[in-house]
């Protein structure tokens, strides 16, 4: 990669003392971010510690789930998604569009 | 004597194959149950097999579920489980430590057909494991600001970070980091204003967990910087990125958000 | 103690080494860190399934250790596969050796089951043939784990709900032999044994006076689930979610008779209760054994 912007040492030592002079204050990176309160905080006591765990139990009365064949082929397919995503439609078109399926992952 | 030395070998292998017998109709509700299984007294097992069939995909289905929780509650625990049963059949666990499983589920999701309508759940997901990620990354210490404040002004652009083993960056089309923290909390989830792209930045300086939307640049700063790019080089990438970048505000972000364990000024290395 | 070997250990311990011996135990769950803690006098050791300490770090070790500082902890693992016919993950037997190393453990278990076949994990304890082939098989699994970690283990008797019909040794015959040939211990789900014995027609009497008992280092209770099988015959399932029922009570005390105090464990995995309740279930196993305890007591100071 060939960086045309040239770096001033002048200029980063210039942002590495404002950062350190806000830095070490808890400074959140932006203005948004405290509105919007992104912090865990609040994700914290939903639970997920508990994600992922390995027991040796069994799952009982659930029989019938691990032989349901219906689901299985794509065309049979008969659920709508139905959580919070029906109150999250964004403003614009931009969601539901195909030009959005084939977005590139930034690297 | 050839033959009877391979018929022994075989002989042996056979009576060691009930793994390989036992196994496929476990995640394939169309196949019969093995053979060599009964009920006492030679009764039917059908049922009884599906025991261990159920077992197997609920279990998975349910880890599934916890790990990616605000994915789930987008989409709502029925359309949840049925993506995610199909998810566990097609990709079962490589690693017996569960909180691994999962890392494919974005990608899976992603090209899913039936959730091509909420493009941003992919990216969701990712958010979510990278959140798991960081829960049981090694710890270590985050960088102290002083240690920065120590090195020669003239010879910042040469500073050179090593990542805390926890920190994960997940860039977005979407306002992904938003739609995650909404699904995250306890909450109703009210209407979404926003549909500006949003990178994450997640950490775990210590032992909670934090989920960051990046400021313009943000992203590809740190990517940079993570991957050992020395901090003038990171600087200039960001800038080129978005002009809008602000280096003194995501250099004191990052201090703050622990993304960074040590510094040091790479020796005679580019200018 | 006067006259005890004393044991020179190079390293110094990093946790205290707790007696284990009589007490009654609970499954370590998350949920329940706070209330433990806060519990002056919860209960005698806790369980923790080795698999989810298994992180490089981050709040499962900094809870586990703390758990450790004050309570005896026995380290279960789930997922060694020792009853498939693969061998052994390298991997997750160097992952297993560092947490015996690290936390100290006063017990150690694994279960005679299988749960990864080639590449694939999958997250069950699934059920094996008893033959002398895979005797030799699973004989040489224990070994290998118990070389690795550097102690004996307890082998645990798993829950079925099939039969192979190429079994040739009866499940008590099958841990014998283990025995015998690896110098193993026993752990002893007496669910376990009422569930496969319901499921198989047996009778679980019948099975205990089979078993090694001189041989079990631990005890597991749990509560299972009804379901039936195909043709409408009670089929019992290991679900650990719910208290101990009264006939597993009953068996575990006719156990107790017969082989002393042993340390127990009241495990429960899903629909997990608030503490108090999980807690009671341990305290009416502990009841059992300090009655037992002080009746071998009564009858060494007649004898």
């Amino acid at each position: 990669m060939s960086t045309k912007t040239l770096i001033g040492a002048a200029y980063l030592a210039s942002a590495v003392t404002a950062a350190l002079a806000t830095g070490a204050a808890a400074a959140p990176l932006s203005e948004a971010e405290v509105k919007a309160a992104m912090d865990a905080g609040m994700e914290k006591c939903y639970g997920v510690a508990l994600a992922g765990q390995n027991d040796c139990a069994a799952g009982p009365g659930t029989t019938c789930q691990g032989t349901s064949t219906v689901d299985y082929q794509g065309n049979a397919w008969k659920f709508v998604a139905g959580g919070t995503c029906e109150t999250m439609e964004l403003p614009g078109d931009r969601m539901g569009s195909p030009e959005a399926l084939d977005r590139d992952i930034p690297s | 004597m050839v033959e009877p030395v391979i018929s022994m070998a075989k002989k042996a292998r056979s009576r060691l194959a009930y793994a390989a017998a036992f196994t496929p109709p476990l995640l394939d509700p169309e196949a019969r149950e093995p053979e060599l299984i009964a009920g006492p007294n030679g009764k039917a097992a059908k049922k009884r097999y599906n025991v261990y069939r159920n077992n197997v995909t609920v279990s998975l289905v349910n880890a599934l579920a916890d790990t990616f929780p605000a994915t789930q509650r987008i989409v709502g625990e029925e359309f949840f489980r049925a993506m995610a049963r199909i998810h566990v059949r097609q990709s079962p666990p490589v690693s017996p430590l569960l909180f691994e499983y999962g890392r494919g589920f974005a990608d899976f999701i992603e090209g899913f057909e039936h959730a091509r309508t909420l493009p941003y759940l992919a990216d969701v997901a990712r958010i979510e494991r990278a959140w798991l990620d960081a829960y049981h990354a090694a710890d270590a210490a985050p960088l102290k600001p002083d240690a920065l404040a120590s090195i020669p002004p003239e010879r910042l652009g040469q500073a050179a970070f090593t990542a805390h083993p926890a920190a994960r960056i997940v860039r977005s089309r979407f306002p992904a980091v938003t739609i995650f923290a909404l699904n995250r909390q306890e909450g109703a989830v009210g209407r979404l204003e926003t549909a500006e792209p949003e990178d994450g930045l997640v950490t775990r300086p210590r032992l909670d967990v934090f989920v960051r939307r990046l400021p313009p640049g943000g992203a590809v700063f740190l990517e940079r910087l993570i991957a050992g790019k020395p901090l003038g080089e990171a600087v200039a990438a960001a800038l080129e990125d978005n002009a809008r970048f602000d280096p003194a505000a995501n250099i004191a972000g990052m201090l703050e958000a622990g993304v960074f364990t040590a510094v040091a000024v790479s020796e005679g290395g580019r200018r | 103690m006067a006259g005890m070997p004393i044991v020179n250990r190079v390293e110094a311990a990093r946790f205290p080494a707790f007696p284990v011996g009589g007490a009654a135990g609970a499954s370590l769950k998350p949920e329940h860190l706070a209330a433990i803690h806060a519990d002056p006098a919860p209960v005698g050791f806790f369980e923790i399934h080795a698999e989810n300490y298994m992180g490089a770090g981050g709040p499962p070790h900094a809870a586990l250790a703390a758990i450790r500082e004050r309570w005896p902890v026995s380290l279960h693992g789930v997922c060694m596969s020792i009853g498939g016919p693969q061998p052994l993950d390298k991997g997750h037997l160097k992952r297993f050796k560092s947490l015996v190393d690290c936390y100290e453990p006063a017990l150690v278990s694994e279960h005679l089951a299988w749960s990864t076949h080639e590449t694939t994990y999958f997250n069950d304890l699934l059920p094996l043939p008893y033959t002398q082939a895979t005797l030799d098989r699973v004989a040489e699994h224990i070994e290998e784990m118990q070389e690795a970690i550097g102690r004996p283990i307890l082998l645990e008797n798993p829950s079925t709900y099939v039969i192979f019909k190429e079994s040739t040794l009866a499940e008590t015959e099958f841990l014998r032999a283990l025995v015998r040939r690896t110098g193993c211990g026993l752990l002893l789900d007496v669910n376990n044994v009422f569930v496969s014995a319901t499921n198989h027609g047996y009778s679980a009497l019948e099975y205990l006076a089979d078993f090694p008992l001189e041989h079990v280092g631990e005890i597991h209770l749990a509560g299972h689930a009804e379901q039936e099988d195909d043709e409408g015959a009670l089929l019992l399932i290991d679900s650990h979610d719910g208290p101990v029922a009264d006939a597993v009570w009953k068996l575990y005390g006719i156990v107790i008779g017969r082989r002393g105090v042993v340390p127990t464990l009241i495990e429960w995995d899903s629909d997990i209760p608030e503490w108090p309740v999980l807690k009671a279930e341990a305290a009416a196993a502990q009841v059992i054994l300090d009655r037992h305890a002080v009746s071998q007591m009564r009858s060494m100071a007649h004898g």
